[in-house]
């Protein structure tokens, strides 16, 4: 198995020089969720600017402690979804979840993943596949807080 | 008994003992040797443990204490003779104190459910405290902390020094007698420290509170006498000492496992049921609702007389000289900190550290391209982490079978870790 494999220089890059990191307003919805396995923690915000035609991702921003895959993991995606219509990020987001899922066996595309098909060589490393979800499930879920906040706060309270 | 008192010069032949370990002969990817450092999270088992489970399944399967058969005898015999094993191999006079339980995490929250809804003074409840400490794993601070909110006690606990020990200074302001229950870890899962539980638990006794220790790391590693300690209760585990998963221990003293109510009710547990009610049997039957892991108990009989074919003093002195060689190999490499006490006195075999600039996810996966298996995250411990201002630490943990050729290799690995990460 090789490390190569797994640490594309992509990933190595975006881990040293992460995108879009830091909290930043105004935003709609923030979450916060951990890796129970080894403690990784990320606090997301989502912020969405809404037209007729549907939401589009405004801004995501983060804070986050972890390892090199999911730092370079919440980079990639920040550059992927900021400035798309929600419906095609969240495409994105099943796409990558696929690639994530699919035990090296999905040949990722290029044209849409753009940067995060140097996370192919993750799905091949069981134990990493979490590390790589991390970022991507918290954008999830605070772009679904945001969507449906004005009609059931208790909902996510 | 601590690391630092064994002068033991007995020893026992590693090569010949890691045969009997099957699992150290194979090779992982890239045709690579196993370096199993991670025998803290789970120890590898020998031979004769896997014999005696085979054996088990094989020719005496039947369940125990029940069966008016031949297999059922044998079973129950088994089951039973397993019992006494692990009672003297932990020093304990009575096998009636041994009860089996599904694991460590098991038997300390049987412990902390049952003082919930005793009758009388041992009842945990409002005003009353139980004091644990800042570096036990998680599994003996979630069950007190159950334990507190559904009572209404207080949680407290011991601080830790900066070397990593039990900050021992406020023991008279933390050990009140408002304190019910008292619960240690004995040594420590990743910091490595060998706690006096002996002195705690004469403090704990002057107040009248209960000492619980957490020994899942201890008797692997150390000569354990459960009397020795001043325990009331000892809980530990089977896979930690080449045993198999899915067994594990609480030993108690005889008139409180009498005194205290059941924690499980169902089959075994009973003196007689009748649909108003129903009477206990006596301990540790009374601990033991349901069919009980058999073949594990009987795998862990088998591991109790493995480790005292070595002689715990012997492995204990092997420990504690790979732990010794594992610290000063830590030292050479720059960048690289032990969290925990960083000589080999009064220390276990567990030391993690952390490689400055990479993250431990990311040094265990180098060191796993090379053979070595560690453990990287909280190691079930996050608040010890948070002590030292980590998030995360990677672990090397040696065990009975652990050469120091072995401890070379993970060293040769971190150094590889820092070029690949560029922070060398």
């Amino acid at each position: 198995m090789s490390l190569d494999a797994l640490y594309q220089e992509i990933i190595l890059d975006h881990y040293r020089r992460p995108h879009h990191a830091g909290l930043r307003e105004p935003y709609d919805a923030e979450t916060r969720h951990v890796n129970p396995t080894c403690g990784d923690e990320i606090t997301l915000r989502v912020h969405l600017s809404g037209t007729t035609a549907g939401d589009t991702v405004a801004d995501v921003s983060y804070d986050a402690e972890g390892c090199s895959i999911s730092q370079a993991s919440v980079s990639v995606m920040s550059d992927l979804v900021i400035g798309k219509p929600v419906a095609d990020a969240m495409t994105l987001h099943d796409e990558f979840l696929t690639l994530m899922q699919g035990r090296g066996a999905v040949e990722p595309d290029e044209d849409t993943l753009e940067d995060a098909v140097a996370f192919a060589g993750v799905a091949k490393f069981p134990a990493r596949i979490k590390c790589a979800l991390l970022g991507w499930m918290a954008w999830k879920d605070a772009v679904a807080q945001a969507t449906r906040a004005p009609m059931s706060k208790e909902e996510t309270a | 008994m601590t690391t630092g008192m064994i002068a033991a010069t007995v020893g026992y032949d590693v090569e010949r003992v890691r045969a009997d370990f099957p699992i150290l002969a194979r090779r992982l990817a890239d045709d690579r040797p196993l370096v199993y450092l991670d025998s803290a999270n789970t120890s590898q088992k020998p031979e004769q443990v896997l014999r005696a489970l085979d054996e088990h399944y094989r020719w005496r399967n039947s369940n125990v204490g029940r069966a008016v058969h031949q297999l059922g005898d044998a079973a129950t015999a088994d089951y039973e003779a397993a019992r006494a094993t692990v009672a003297t191999f932990v020093g304990a006079t009575d096998p009636a104190e041994v009860v089996f339980t599904k694991n460590a995490s098991e038997s300390l929250n049987l412990v902390a459910g049952v003082l919930a809804w005793a009758d009388g003074a041992r009842r945990v409840g409002p005003g009353d405290e139980v004091v644990i400490t800042e570096m036990e794993h998680h599994s003996n601070i979630v069950p007190w902390q159950l334990l507190c909110e559904r009572t209404g006690a207080t949680l407290r606990w011991f601080g830790l020094t900066d070397e990593g020990r039990l900050d021992l200074s406020g023991v008279d302001a933390l050990i009140t007698e408002r304190t019910k229950v008292v619960s240690v870890a004995w040594v420590s899962n990743m910091l490595g420290t060998v706690n006096p539980v002996a002195d705690i638990a004469r403090r704990a006794h002057e107040v009248g509170a209960l000492v619980v220790v957490d020994g899942s790391q201890a008797v692997p590693q150390l000569p354990v006498d459960v009397a020795g300690t001043g325990a009331d209760f000892v809980a530990f585990t089977g896979h930690k000492m080449v045993g198999p998963t899915g067994i594990g221990v609480l030993w108690g003293r005889r008139e409180l496992l009498e005194e205290l109510p059941p924690f499980l009710g169902g089959g075994s547990m009973i003196e007689t049921v009748r649909m108003e009610g129903s009477t206990w049997a006596p301990p540790p039957a009374k601990y033991e609702a349901g069919t009980p892991p058999i073949a594990e108990a009987i795998g862990l009989g088998a591991a109790a007389d493995y480790l005292s074919g070595l002689g715990m003093a012997a492995v204990a002195a092997h420990e504690h000289a790979i732990t010794a060689y594992t610290l000063e190999g830590l030292r050479s490499i720059s960048g690289v900190s032990v969290l925990g006490p960083t000589e080999a006195v009064d220390r276990g075999g567990a030391v993690s550290f952390v490689v400055d600039g990479v993250h431990p996810h990311d040094v265990s996966q180098v060191l796993d391209s090379y053979g070595v298996a560690v453990r990287a995250g909280h190691h079930c411990a996050k608040p010890a982490h948070r002590r030292f201002g980590v998030q995360s630490s990677t672990r090397a943990s040696a065990y009975l079978y652990t050469t120091k050729t072995e401890i070379d290799t993970l060293v040769d690995g971190i150094h590889r870790v820092r070029k690949y990460f560029k922070v060398a």
